[in-house]
């Protein structure tokens, strides 16, 4: 019987803290980047990473949660990981730290933000509406000081007269 | 039949297509098909094409891509969408980044359906365009004033106006940049040999030479 | 001190089959930087699976590419029966060989062809598209289509091909080889074709294995990895071996397709000398859940194909990584320091399929 290497399924989960180290101790045993590739679960963004050698997979699966997903790049250790970094960036909203060829966001160019993971876009609308509840807040309280200002230039005026 | 029909030329583009249509597109010119015989050839530059053959749907990039050539080629001219996702989008239709057929941005003339639509098929639909560019052909306007008239308007049109950015710089910034460039090379060639130092001292400040 | 200019290169272009787009910084007719910039072929039809049932999906994994559409209906079958647990019958893994050997051949001959239109020798465009079209006719012949065909299903395949039929497959082969042969042989060794390849854009060995290159460009640097060695499909029972070169340039990349093309023939002559009678699918039973990671040669290297379900009817998440996704970084690197004249060359050899990558 044939021996079918294609069969096997090595998964292993690991933490994102961990990442850079599991990553560098695989290339350092000879392996080749195969595959990076994110799931939106009901809990957050499962990202896995596959590496091959003489047709034996490995593979990690790093979890990250949904509304501001951030992992640290690979392009240190493998640096044709930027393409798989970026294409994750623009439809899952994952941020990388450290990513070699950055296209900030501009990757694929599409019209719809993130349309893979809409709790990224939902946590930015937030964060905007937030920062303009602020700056309403701040107009306000600006305002509030020159009204009181006035009076009190009104007052010595009118204490000035008298 | 008028002229324009005799040996019309085609440009082809691949608008967000899988490929399949466009090597059926591609087929049609080699010999089992042969459309060359009828002088029919695939040309590269828009402003040489009488039809722009168009295969996939239109997505929000390659929106500009379809528009600028579709005006760049002269009239008469004529568009023939390529299989089922240039007409209407086809299995990708619910897609979240494809826009829908090739008529979203463009009018087109003829539709050839089909996943992927057969060379006959696309032979059919460019002879079937070529009356439509004949009819196109008579009625279009016979003064040159006016062809000119068109042309301005043509230039006016706001939804043309692309900003091309390289490298996160705009067009005049990166001008302004070789022109610095350009400055500092002039320097440096001014005096290449003693000579033409003297020959600069002399009066003549460029000594013949054009500046960069 | 040179004038740099930074030309876009594409996404209409005449050599160019396939909108990519490249900002080329060159300074005198030499290129110091390429920046890819892709996007205009993405679809996003990954996302799908939550409208298309998994036995549906596989007609829109087919539509990837129409070039390479068998060997991703195979992947996504594979990487769903490996969900399942399922072991197909032997005579449908034959078949699927079969046809996947053939869509080898044909691709091979398809990029020969864009190749010599690519450097202006159209003549031979045409010749290598005449060949190509008797593999189009036993496509069309057996599963019903000349480029999409959806014959793949998840068990098995939904056509069988008789034993006369697929005899007169093999007599037809026998009978383009020496065509194809006197073809190849003009790109092999005429003189201005040579002088287009030869030491151009060269790969070494350490910088294809950084690069994570797959597929002819990493066998043509010398890197002993295809897929067809783990052990699908009816590969085990043949007599099979990589073919590798190991100069690195565009010459080479040539002579690595040029190699695998008549390797394909004999590997279809083999396999139909031992095919077993039998069935072509397997009932199925229950939905898709767990995860499953396969991978499929396709004529361009490489590809992944996973899938991940939760016992519904609807799978959870699709993906697929082909070769063309893989190769883009050696592109890159291949295009710093070479000639203007060159790009187009540069960017055939990698065999682009952009609506692969993209998806």
């Amino acid at each position: 019987m044939a021996e079918r290497k294609d069969l096997i399924q090595d998964i292993a989960a690991i933490e994102a803290s961990n990442l850079l180290e599991t990553v560098s101790d695989v290339k350092d045993d000879g392996y080749r980047l195969g595959q990076i590739c994110a799931t939106k679960t009901a809990d957050g963004i499962d990202v896995l990473y596959t590496f091959e050698k003489d047709s034996i997979l490995k593979n990690f699966r790093v979890s990250v949660e949904d509304r501001e997903p951030e992992l640290h790049s690979i392009t240190a250790v493998y640096w044709p990981a930027f393409i798989y970094e970026n294409e994750m960036r623009d439809l899952f909203g994952i941020a990388f730290r450290n990513l070699a060829l950055d296209y900030g966001g501009r990757f694929f160019k599409i019209a719809k933000e993130t349309p893979w993971n809409p709790n990224a876009v939902a946590k930015r609308d937030e964060d905007a509406a937030k920062a303009e509840d602020c700056d309403a807040a701040g107009d306000a309280a600006d305002a509030d000081a020159d009204e009181s200002a006035k009076t009190r230039s009104d007052e010595e005026g009118k204490g000035g007269e008298n | 039949m008028s002229y324009v029909t005799k040996s019309p030329w085609i440009i082809h583009y691949d608008g967000s297509s899988c490929n399949g249509c466009d090597i059926e597109v591609l087929a049609c010119l080699t010999p089992m098909y042969d459309a060359e015989r009828f002088g029919i050839i695939n040309t590269g530059n828009p402003k040489h094409a009488d039809i722009f053959l168009v295969t996939g749907s239109v997505n929000e990039q390659n929106i500009s891509v379809v528009k600028q050539i579709y005006e760049q080629m002269p009239e008469p001219k004529i568009v023939v969408a390529v299989g089922i996702c240039a007409t209407s989008g086809g299995i990708f239709r619910e897609c979240y980044n494809v826009k829908g057929g090739v008529d979203t941005v463009i009018p087109v003339d003829v539709y050839v359906p089909g996943c992927a639509a057969r060379p006959e098929a696309i032979i059919d639909g460019i002879v079937k365009g070529l009356d439509v560019l004949a009819e196109k052909h008579a009625n279009m306007p016979k003064s040159s004033v006016s062809a000119s008239d068109a042309a301005e308007e043509k230039v006016k049109d706001e939804d043309m106006a692309i900003e091309v950015r390289y490298y996160g710089k705009t067009a005049e910034e990166l001008d302004e940049d070789i022109a610095d460039e350009r400055v500092s090379d002039a320097q440096s060639v001014k005096y290449y040999s003693s000579s033409d130092k003297d020959a600069d001292d002399s009066g003549d400040k460029n000594n013949g030479k054009e500046e960069v | 001190m040179g004038k740099r200019t930074i030309i876009p290169f594409g996404p209409q272009h005449p050599v160019l089959p396939e909108p990519i787009h490249l900002d080329l910084v060159i300074e005198d007719e030499s290129v110091l930087e390429a920046i890819p910039s892709i996007g205009f072929i993405h679809r996003g039809l990954e996302k799908l699976v939550e409208k298309n049932e998994w036995p549906e999906m596989v007609y829109v994994i087919e539509r990837v590419c129409g070039i390479c559409s068998f060997g991703h209906g195979w992947g996504y079958c594979k990487s769903v029966e490996g969900n399942l647990g399922a072991e197909i019958p032997p005579r449908a893994e034959y078949l699927r060989t079969v046809w996947h050997e053939l869509s080898r051949i044909h691709s091979h001959l398809l990029w020969l062809g864009l190749l010599a239109d690519g450097f202006g020798f159209e003549s031979l465009f045409m010749h290598s598209w005449r060949i190509r079209e008797t593999i189009l006719n036993i496509f069309e012949e057996t599963a019903g289509g000349r480029v999409i065909f959806s014959v793949c299903k998840v068990g098995g395949v939904r056509k069988d091909i008789s034993d006369e039929k697929l005899k007169d497959i093999v007599k037809t082969l026998d009978g383009i080889r020496k065509e194809t042969a006197e073809l190849t042989n003009v790109f092999l060794e005429d003189v201005s074709v040579r002088s287009r390849l030869s030491g151009v854009g060269a790969l070494t060995k350490q910088d294809a294995e950084d690069l994570c290159a797959v597929g002819p460009v990493a066998r043509a640097s010398g890197i002993l990895q295809d897929v067809r060695l783990d052990g699908h499909g009816a590969y085990p029972y043949l007599d099979f071996s990589p073919c590798i070169e190991t100069e690195g340039d565009c010459y080479a990349r040539c002579k690595v397709r040029i190699r695998e093309l008549f390797q394909s023939m004999d590997l279809i002559e083999e396999a139909v000398s031992k095919i077993p009678a039998g069935d072509i699918e397997i009932k199925l039973k229950g939905n898709p859940s767990g995860e499953f990671v396969a991978r499929m040669e396709q004529p361009r290297g490489e590809a992944y194909y996973y899938s991940k379900g939760n016992g519904s009817k609807y799978l959870e998440r699709m993906r697929v990584r082909t070769p063309t996704n893989a190769n883009i970084p050696a592109l890159v690197k291949t295009l710093q320091g070479c000639d203007l004249a060159d790009v187009p060359m540069l960017v055939l050899t990698i065999d682009p399929c952009i609506s692969c990558t993209e998806r």
